[in-house]
């Protein structure tokens, strides 16, 4: 498995660190209800298909990474930089 | 049929003609008093034990593809009960008592063998923790001894103790530990379960969850619409796609455990040894077959194969602590699909909607706790009530933060 990083172009799986699901973009507010802070930490939809997660590229350009996958055939379908959305935060 | 040896002995002179299939093969019902999703490991027990224990027999196991086919199928068979934490401790040491029980009460062969599990400590800050473990194992009433160097020498000459990385100061031994032969063991309870009367369906997908009022009401099938008082869902990996049925999330990700096996070899390896330290763990097949495994690949999957980078790092580990087993040819690997939650201990526990159960989050230690799951979450689904050694096991531990993080890394989704 490759991704391929904006950065740094197509490097190996081993630079890279798994951190979690895309829903860590969607922080709730400092002031929002438990349930909300439970749902963003622990909660999960789990996809068996395309999926978004965060990875980190520790061994490389040290970028946040939102990736574009598929969980059942291991396709990679996009890189992007965490950094180049708005404020870091998850627009949809 | 009651399987015995005179009955081995009769066959074999009968050319074997007179074996019936294990099971039925039944049309579902329109209506049963439970459901249980899902025909692996813990279903089945789960089935078996509603039976046995709650008269319950008026239940069918929906299975999608074949009894077994998931994780029970494809794990590295490993039993043991030597958990640390209140909670853990006395589900899976009351699962142990169940293992050693289990061929009497099933009339089945799973091939269950205590050769002993050893985990190895390699500094002295690993071996305090390590007689905690162990003491906390012997006040569980199971049993467990602390070996130092010369110890693991007399059991396992093999190991390179003076590797620089993580020389071998010890052991914690545990006797009662072992393996146990996965498929019989599904086997084994599908096969009590449908002499009780259970109907197990196979080629049954479960499409929808039926629910009126906050009530279960049944569920849709491949196979028609099966109506339910009471359902259970037992899909482990799959976790999350069927409790999306029932329009709930679940504090689960699904993850790629990689295992492996080499051609059949000499007894060699006695015991099940386990190196935390490399992610290595190994035991010998009666096959011949040196049975090893590592760590998640840790990133979320369900393509049931994993990438190179862990097999790499599996078999180094393994060299690193034995040399020996390098000329060893590997005949095959696969990958299981692990329900991992953000403490790494499991759920047995009802939901939200009154009659639907949840029995899933069983990490990468689903195997040994099979019959302690389904006697557990039986006993849950017949009262109402959480059984005593899976009280702690709640879906809201997370919101509520009783948490069960046995292996003190911190509760959060790429920590287990």
């Amino acid at each position: 498995m490759r991704l391929t990083c904006p950065l740094c172009g197509p490097r190996d799986r081993r630079e890279f660190t798994y951190y979690g699901a895309g829903d860590y973009l969607s922080r709730p507010d400092p002031g929002a209800p438990a349930e909300a802070w439970d749902n963003y930490l622990h909660l999960r939809d789990n996809p068996a298909g395309p999926t978004r997660d965060l990875w980190y590229h520790d061994q490389g350009c040290a970028a946040w990474l939102l990736v574009s996958r598929n969980t059942i055939t291991h396709e990679i379908t996009g890189v992007e930089l965490v950094a180049d959305r708005k404020g870091g935060r998850d627009e949809a | 049929m009651r399987y015995s040896g005179w009955k081995v002995v009769l066959e074999g002179l009968r050319g074997n003609r007179g074996w019936k299939p294990a099971w039925r093969d039944p049309a579902p019902k329109a209506h049963y008093d439970a459901v249980i999703i899902g025909g692996g490991g813990h279903g089945l027990s789960t089935a078996y034990y509603l039976a046995k224990n709650h008269g319950m027999t008026n239940i069918a196991v929906l299975e999608k593809g074949y009894l077994g086919g998931g994780n029970v199928g494809r794990n590295t068979t490993i039993v043991r009960a030597n958990y640390f934490l209140p909670g853990n401790s006395e589900f899976y040491s009351h699962s142990l008592k169940l293992w050693e029980g289990l061929e009497a009460d099933l009339n089945y062969n799973v091939m269950h063998s205590q050769r002993g599990l050893i985990n190895l400590f390699h500094s002295d800050g690993q071996r305090d923790a390590f007689a905690r473990r162990g003491n906390a194992m012997i006040n569980q009433g199971d049993d467990a001894v602390l070996l130092d160097q010369d110890g693991v020498r007399e059991l396992l000459p093999y190991l390179d103790f003076e590797q620089t990385r993580f020389p071998v100061y010890g052991g914690l031994l545990h006797p009662r530990g072992g393996t146990a032969r996965h498929d019989a063991v599904a086997w084994g309870y599908a096969r009590g379960a449908d002499r009780r009367g259970v109907d197990l369906i196979q080629n049954c997908e479960v499409t929808g969850i039926d629910i009126e009022g906050g009530k279960v009401r049944g569920v849709q099938t491949t196979r028609g619409v099966i109506r339910a008082d009471k359902v259970a869902i037992i899909t482990a990996g799959r976790s999350g796609q069927v409790a999306a049925m029932a329009g709930m999330r679940l504090p689960v990700e699904s993850h790629i455990l990689q295992a492996f096996v080499t051609e059949g070899l000499k007894p060699v390896i006695d015991h099940v040894i386990s190196f935390g330290m490399g992610h290595f763990y190994i035991s010998q097949s009666d096959k011949g077959g040196l049975v090893f495994g590592g760590d998640l690949d840790f990133y979320t999957s369900y393509a049931q194969r994993g990438n190179l980078p862990m097999v790499e790092h599996v078999m180094e580990a393994g060299m690193t602590l034995m040399p020996m087993i390098g000329r060893a040819k590997v005949l095959r690997s696969w990958g299981g699909v692990m329900d991992m939650t953000p403490d790494g201990s499991p759920i047995i526990d009802k939901t939200h909607i009154d009659g639907l159960f949840l029995d899933c989050g069983w990490n990468y230690g689903g195997f040994k706790a099979v019959p302690a799951s389904g006697w557990c979450m039986a006993h849950l689904m017949a009262t109402n009530e959480s059984h005593e050694v899976a009280r702690r096991f709640r879906l809201n531990r997370f919101a509520t933060g009783h948490l069960l993080d046995e292996e003190g890394t911190g509760s959060q989704h790429n920590l287990h």
